[in-house]
């Protein structure tokens, strides 16, 4: 593999039904910053089915040019044409980086991928950046050192520790970033790229599974991950009647209602509305930690909040290891209440 | 029908991590299970065991005391359990893993192979897809229902606003959520047989067409450059008021000294 060879950051801008995912334009935001200290550009790799009307968009958030793999074999995602598709365009175009969406779509394709290209890929990365590697040089094997590498850093151990992996001898270097993390640029409005399109011929073989049914979940309006405010509820809020109580203080706020895995597992809330690290990441301007007892998975998910407000009974709960503003107490009896002072606050403005 | 199913022992993170004085984290301390996805995925296998009937194997690559997960899984009711191990397999990452675990796979009949979706140390969900990439067989990851059909497989894949229906041809490899099943507990015959039953321990030298370059530390394209514990942004203020009412006070305030309203 001659390294020199591989050029540019590439990114994988997932689309479903044929609308981008907001991690495509997450991780152009991203892919610019990583592109200036390596003197190169930055590359969106589009695939779909009638996809190729997408590519301005991804311009307008910083791709300077844009791949389309556009057959009808792509039209719902499934693991082995994509992947084809994916690796086919590694093969072709040797990026230096290549990033994809931590999503459930691409922690299935990245994988795959970077095995069929033979390279590394780390995982759910929540800090990136271009560094050396060592970080610091071996004394006496300075010229050892790689620079302009890629740093991906990662939590590990339901985000107990963290560790920050390199790959140095193989190309492209691979990660899939947490959806939620790193920030979109202001669109450029009328921003173009240079759209090239590439078929690499798809011929069904045994990897080739059949869709027989796409059943979507009612969808929420509001996405938690674009709300500035989250009233979220855990198994302590007792009923799925009882989370009134939190729409009720949310709707005061312009808030939205998320929740912790336990009250998705028990069956009173969707998945959507799930925070936590088999959730989604979320970092509003203010999360309402109710009845949550802070499992170091939902803390995961949270605690880049920039205010964190726990309501909870038991004293000890671990939520209050990382709120701010931790009250001890009765839900049923704080939430109501704060409701109204907020009513009555709000309307003396 | 033959299963293989894919387990990995791992430090049990849900009942509180410990750590060492010095800040790393103490994993003596901690209990090792047999990973949550990882058991579900048994689970399924089990379960169609009980349905349709069929040989369930469990395999495992790691230390020695890994057995400790494949005599629980024999216990359960799994069939034959393989171990992995040998020191040339230290280190490896998600590559080198899925490389060792493929090279073992290859010497057994398989008509279903199933893992966990991730494991809750390493949180990657990497391994399930490149096994199936390695062996050149379909991948069906976060599988949250499981069904057989003839020589095909039917299985329900989770998406975040969606599941698919998805039916492949056998061969091929799911990997398994935790919600898909609670799995069953070991009854006391089945630990019985367990600890008598033999343990098949595999080394280097079974693994078929496997690399030695891409084996363990050495031939893992990832490396660490650098492992820190996390430093939490810590507590902040917590009251215990005397009414509601004080408590809402309080938020209030704490609300309007931020400007949040």
């Amino acid at each position: 593999m001659n390294l020199e060879e591989y050029k540019g950051v590439y990114v994988y801008a997932q689309q479903v039904d044929n609308e981008i995912s907001g991690i495509a334009y997450e991780l152009l935001g991203k892919a610019k910053e990583l592109a200036a200290p390596l003197n190169t550009d930055v590359t969106a790799v589009l695939i779909g089915s009638d996809v190729k009307g997408l590519a301005d968009s991804l311009a307008e958030y910083g791709a300077d040019k844009v791949i389309v793999v556009d057959d009808p074999e792509l039209k719902d995602y499934r693991t082995e044409p994509y992947a084809h598709a994916l690796a086919s365009v590694i093969n072709k175009y040797k990026p230096e980086i290549m990033l994809v969406g931590a999503t459930a779509i691409g922690r299935d394709l990245g994988p795959t991928v970077s095995a069929r290209v033979a390279t590394g890929l780390t995982a759910d990365c929540t800090v990136l950046n271009i560094g050396d590697f060592p970080l610091n040089p071996v004394p006496g094997k300075e010229d050892e050192q790689k620079h302009n590498q890629l740093l991906m850093t990662r939590p590990a151990f339901g985000g107990n520790t963290i560790a920050t992996i390199a790959c140095p001898d193989n190309r492209p270097q691979m990660a899939t970033v947490r959806p939620g993390v790193m920030q979109k640029i202001e669109p450029i409005k009328g921003a173009k790229a240079v759209v090239e399109e590439f078929n690499p011929g798809f011929t069904p073989n045994n990897r080739y599974v059949t869709i027989k049914e796409v059943v979507k979940a009612v969808s929420n309006t509001v996405d938690i991950m674009d709300a500035k405010i989250l009233v979220s509820g855990g198994r302590g809020v007792g009923s799925p009647e009882n989370f009134k109580i939190l729409e009720d203080l949310a709707q005061v706020l312009g808030a939205t209602v998320s929740c912790s895995r336990a009250v998705v597992d028990a069956g009173w809330k969707p998945k959507d509305l799930q925070v936590g690290q088999t959730g989604k990441t979320v970092r509003p301007n203010v999360y309402f930690a109710i009845g949550i007892s802070g499992a170091i998975q939902h803390v995961a998910g949270m605690e880049e909040s920039d205010i964190i407000v726990a309501i909870n009974k038991d004293e000890d709960a671990p939520i209050f290891d990382v709120a701010d503003y931790g009250i001890v107490g009765d839900l049923n009896k704080i939430v109501p209440a704060l409701t109204e002072s907020l009513k009555a606050e709000l309307a003396a403005k | 029908m033959k299963i293989v199913v894919c387990i990995k022992q791992v430090p049990d993170t849900k009942g509180g991590v410990k750590f060492n004085p010095d800040g790393t984290l103490d994993r003596a301390a901690m209990l090792a299970i047999m990973n949550p996805d990882d058991k579900a995925g048994l689970e399924a296998a089990l379960r169609l065991k009980d349905q349709y009937g069929a040989e369930v194997t469990v395999l495992t690559m790691g230390l020695p005391k890994a057995t400790d997960v494949l005599r629980e899984a024999l216990a359960m009711g799994a069939d034959k359990g393989i171990l992995v191990t040998d020191r040339v397999l230290g280190g490896a990452d998600t590559w080198a893993t899925s490389t060792t675990i493929a090279g073992a796979i290859r010497n057994l009949e398989y008509d279903l192979i199933i893992t966990g979706r991730q494991a809750i140390d390493g949180d990657t969900a990497q391994v399930g897809p490149q096994i199936a990439e390695h062996l050149g067989i379909p991948v069906i990851s976060y599988a949250q229902d499981i069904k057989i059909d003839g020589d095909k497989v039917i299985v329900q894949r989770q998406y975040d606003d969606r599941y698919h229906v998805l039916e492949a041809k056998m061969p091929c490899l799911i990997t398994a959520l935790s919600e898909l099943n609670d799995p069953r507990y070991m009854t006391p015959g089945g630990i019985f047989d367990a600890c008598k039953a033999e343990i098949t321990t595999w080394g280097r030298a079974d693994l078929k067409d496997v690399d030695d370059s891409n084996l363990g530390l050495a031939g893992s394209p990832t490396k660490i450059a650098k492992a820190s514990d996390k430093v939490r942004k810590g507590a902040g203020e917590k009251v215990v008021p005397e009414s509601p009412e004080e408590g809402v006070a309080y938020i209030v305030g704490k609300l309007k000294e931020k400007h949040v309203i």
